[in-house]
Order: C-alpha cells, then structure tokens, then sequence
C-alpha cells in the first residue's frame, strides 16, 4: 500500500513520561498510517505499555503530543485479562459487552478466530490462546481502524504463539486494519511487520525488521538471542561485560530515527 | 399478623431485591472493604438525622456520599494505599457519628438498634425510602449496567471502548450510599453490608450470566428477610442478625449442594 493516506491513524511527538525522576518514556516520536503493521520491542520496563497507554489517551504524557485521527476507533488487547472467577461471564456476553452486535455477526468473528465452538463456554474455562481468540474476535466487532495488542501471545504455548501471530496478520489484512503491537518476538513477527520500533525509554531504533535487527543498538539490547533464532545472522556486533551481558561496541546511532519513515511491502 | 409484621416485611423484600445486583457488583469490583467502611460511617449521618431532624435514611445518604466523594478525592494520591484511605475517611466519619451520639441523649437510647437494625419498627415513611431509594437505585443500574460490567472486565479496556470510568464508578459508589442509607433501618449499620454479599456469593453456584446472579442474589436476599422475620417471631430473636443468620445457612447450603449440580450440569 502506497502512502496514500496523507493523516496518520495515530502520531505521538516527543512523548515523555516520567516516573519517580527517572523517564519511562524519553522523547518518543511514532506514527503509524492506516493499515500499516508496527511493532513495538524492547526489554522489560522499556516502557512499551506505557507508550501503548499514551497513544490510546489511558494516561498523559508529561510533554509532547499525541493526534489521532478524527473519528478513530481503536480495538485494544491488553497484557492480560484477568476476569474474576467471582464473575459468571460467557464468551457471547463478553462478546456483547460495549457492543451492539448482530448475533450472526458474534458468530462470524468468532468463527475467523477460529473460536466459534467457544461461544457458549464461560471464559473461566478458556485456555490463554482461547482467550486471545475471544478478545480478538471482540476487538474486531468493534469495527477498528487500529488493532493495539500489547504483548498478544503471553501466556500461550509456543506453536499457538505462531498461529496467533498469523491470525493477526490475516484478520489485519483482509480489512486494511493498522496494528500495533508489543512484542518480545521479533523473528515471529518479522514477515509480518511492515516497521519496528525498537525502545527503551528512547527509540533506539526504527525501520524495516531487516535492519532494525541489524542494528548495533537493539543487538546490544537483545544480543545474539533475538538475532540469531530465526536466520542465523549472529555476526559479533557487541562484546560482552564482566558478568557476560552484552555491551553494544562503540559506533550506535547510525541513522537518525524518522518517525514518518513507512516501509511498505 | 399485626401491620408491622406486614411493613418488616415489605420493608426487608425491597432492601434485599435492590441488594441483588448491587451485592453482586460489589462481589465482583472487590469493594466489600469499601462497602463495610461506607456502613460504618453511616452511623454519623444516623446521629446527625436524629439531632437535625431531617430523617435518618436522608441524612446516612448523605453522609455516605460524601464520604466515597472525599474518597475517591484523596485515593488519587499513590503514595496511601486506597483502602487504606478509606480506612481513614469512613472511620473518621464513624468517630464523629460516636461523639455525637455521646452528646445526645435519645440518639444514645436508641444506638443499638441503628447498629443491628430495627425491622420490626419499620414505618411507613421508611418504607417509602426504602422502596423509593431501592427503585432509583435499579432504574440507575439498568443504564449503567453495560459500561459498569465492562469497566469491572477491564477497566482500561473500557475505557478504550469509550466508557468514562470515573463517571460510571462515582455513580455506582452513591448507588451503594443509597443502598446503604435505607437499608441501615432493616439490618443496621453493622450488618448492610452481608445483606449484599451473601445473598450474591450464594446465587455465583448457580449461575452463568452476569443477570441471572443479580437476578437469583435478589432472590435468595428475599429468602433470608423472610426466614429471619419469622425466626424472629418464633424465637424472639432480634430480626437484623435472624436475617444475616438464614443468608449464611444459605450460603453453606449452596457451598454443599452446588458441587451436586455442576456434576449433573457440567463446568460453569
């Protein structure tokens, strides 16, 4: 898909956020385009939540400015779910929640996730996957323009990590849906990210998943792990500490992060 | 059988069906600290209706919401524990009602009835709380419903999808102030708050839906008034702990049986 779009689906502009004197979020630039596939990834306590939090307007930011596009709508899968056992909850009544939905049309998300024989179970008999299916098939009677999943496959086994991630590719692109998503996973997400972000508390890095993962400032956060799982592109580009972390080499910051810098496929 | 048989009666019924679904939100949003604090510092606006005379359900009401209004004011502040806020402000409130019941003598003769409840002195003006109260308290929560079930989902996702959490969680806080205020004549002070939480833990054994516990916690409430009236009449006993007493045989009924039933009916 072309630029075609002139407004960004969402932008945020030197975002800042602060917490106990320390920045959780230190002028992060972003923007994402309709239809467009971002991924957010990081280390723990990179301030990726925080960052999703900002854009969706669930806290603000300390400085800078976030747009969204007039008339949004956002389909929001959070880290985690938990609904109380105290609750006597459905899938077809999570499903109407906020919802004004056709029953045929429940059915028919549900049955995209590949959820529908869960309809009439409660939710507190569904595994992690089968609850992501549900919240996703949720997300999207909602009719967004914007998927954010934070972190989407936590808690899943590993071959369902794999069938989400393509579910959420597929259902994205049949509707020309935006997503952004918090990922630890880059090499599942790879082929389908159009851009990744890669934060701690700044924006290390942004670009293509090709050259992001190249990047001599998300090795040094992720080491030879992230890069050498899915194709093996392990080339020492860091040294390692005394305790055997990973220290990034001197050269960093070889381009400058552009936050309207879109790569489509 | 006297009238005011038939008042306790009435009186009782309309606390326990509108105590249905607000015990079961209050079950659900984990606010029992919240709704046994609220109680207590009912006591104040029980002294101040009495020495004002302006009538003890308005008076707890008033209180009661200003007491969750001052709460949510100061829970914005990390760095004290909410309930550890709530604490504070409804006890506060509970120590200003016990000086002024110190100070006033026919508030003082009457203490342990607002305590414990006096159902069978229900009169008619009560009754007209009672079921006026109750009935703006339904009529509330049926427009609240969808946005308060969703928020008690996720209360972020909620407010994703646009619902304004801190509107629908102020308005759900007076709903329970009200509830309150009219029910401190049926149950007293003490007790409101397991007339909204037994009946709702009972009815979770029996339910899949979010309507169907409010709707069979309203019932099983119904149940309880009725038992511990006529337990009162039988043994003598006083009706406010009759009442709380029947819902807890309730409660541990529905404990033994409920494993029978989801054996026969498979997993809820």
């Amino acid at each position: 898909m072309p630029n075609a779009a002139p407004m960004p689906l969402i932008e945020g502009v030197g975002l800042t956020v602060i917490r106990n004197g320390e920045p959780v979020l230190d002028r992060v630039d972003i923007a994402m385009a309709s239809g467009e596939t971002v991924t957010i990834v990081g280390p723990n306590g990179a301030g990726k939540t925080t960052l999703l939090r900002v854009l969706m307007g669930l806290m603000r930011p300390h400085s800078g400015t976030v747009t969204r596009r007039p008339g949004l709508r956002i389909g929001y899968l959070p880290q985690q779910v938990p609904i109380d056992p105290a609750l006597p909850l459905t899938v077809r009544r999570l499903l109407s929640l906020r919802i004004d939905a056709t029953n045929e049309a429940r059915l028919q998300r549900l049955a995209e996730v590949g959820a529908r024989d869960l309809v009439d179970r409660s939710v507190h008999t569904l595994s992690g996957g089968e609850l992501r299916r549900v919240l996703l098939a949720r997300a999207l009677l909602r009719e967004p323009d914007l998927l954010v999943l934070d972190e989407p496959v936590q808690g899943v086994d590993i071959t369902g990590q794999a069938e989400l991630y393509g579910l959420i590719a597929q259902v994205a692109r049949a509707r020309t849906l935006g997503v952004l998503m918090v990922s630890h996973e880059l090499h599942f997400v790879m082929a389908t990210t159009d851009r990744v972000l890669c934060l701690n508390h700044h924006v290390c890095c942004a670009g293509a998943p090709e050259s992001v993962r190249a990047h001599p400032e998300y090795l040094a956060l992720f080491g030879g792990e992230a890069a050498g799982v899915a194709v093996y592109h392990h080339h020492h580009d860091h040294k390692h500490g005394a305790s055997g972390e990973v220290l990034p080499l001197p050269h960093t910051h070889t381009e400058p992060h552009n936050p309207n810098d879109h790569h489509h496929g | 059988m006297g009238d005011f048989i038939l008042r306790a009666a009435l009186g009782g019924i309309g606390v326990a069906l509108v105590s249905g679904p607000v015990g079961s939100f209050i079950v659900w949003r984990r606010m029992v600290v919240f709704g046994s604090a609220l109680s207590h510092s009912a006591l104040l606006g029980v002294a101040l209706g009495i020495v004002w005379n302006i009538g003890i359900a308005p008076a707890a009401i008033a209180v009661c919401a200003a007491v969750a209004v001052i709460y949510l004011a100061l829970s914005r502040d990390r760095r004290v524990a909410d309930d550890a806020v709530l604490g504070i402000v409804a006890h506060a409130a509970l120590a200003l009602g016990l000086m002024v019941v110190a100070y006033v003598e026919t508030v003082r003769a009457d203490l342990l009835s607002f305590l414990f409840g006096d159902v069978l002195a229900v009169s008619v003006a009560d009754l007209a709380w009672i079921w006026g109260g109750g009935l703006a308290v339904l009529a509330v929560l049926a427009v609240i419903w969808r946005p308060l079930l969703a928020m008690t989902v996720h209360e972020e996702l909620a407010a994703v999808e646009g619902v304004p959490v801190a509107v629908v969680r102020l308005v759900f806080m007076l709903a329970v102030s009200v509830v309150t205020g009219v029910a401190l004549k049926i149950v007293g002070a003490l007790l409101i708050i397991s007339l909204l939480i037994i009946p709702a833990a009972t009815a979770r054994r029996f339910t899949t839906t979010p309507e169907s516990m409010a709707l069979v916690a309203s019932l099983v409430g119904v149940v309880a008034v009725l038992g511990g009236l006529q337990a009162s009449i039988w043994w003598d006993a006083p009706a406010g702990p009759a009442i709380v007493l029947v819902a807890t045989v309730l409660f541990l009924l529905s404990v033994a049986v409920a494993p029978l039933l989801a054996h026969r009916q498979g997993r809820r």
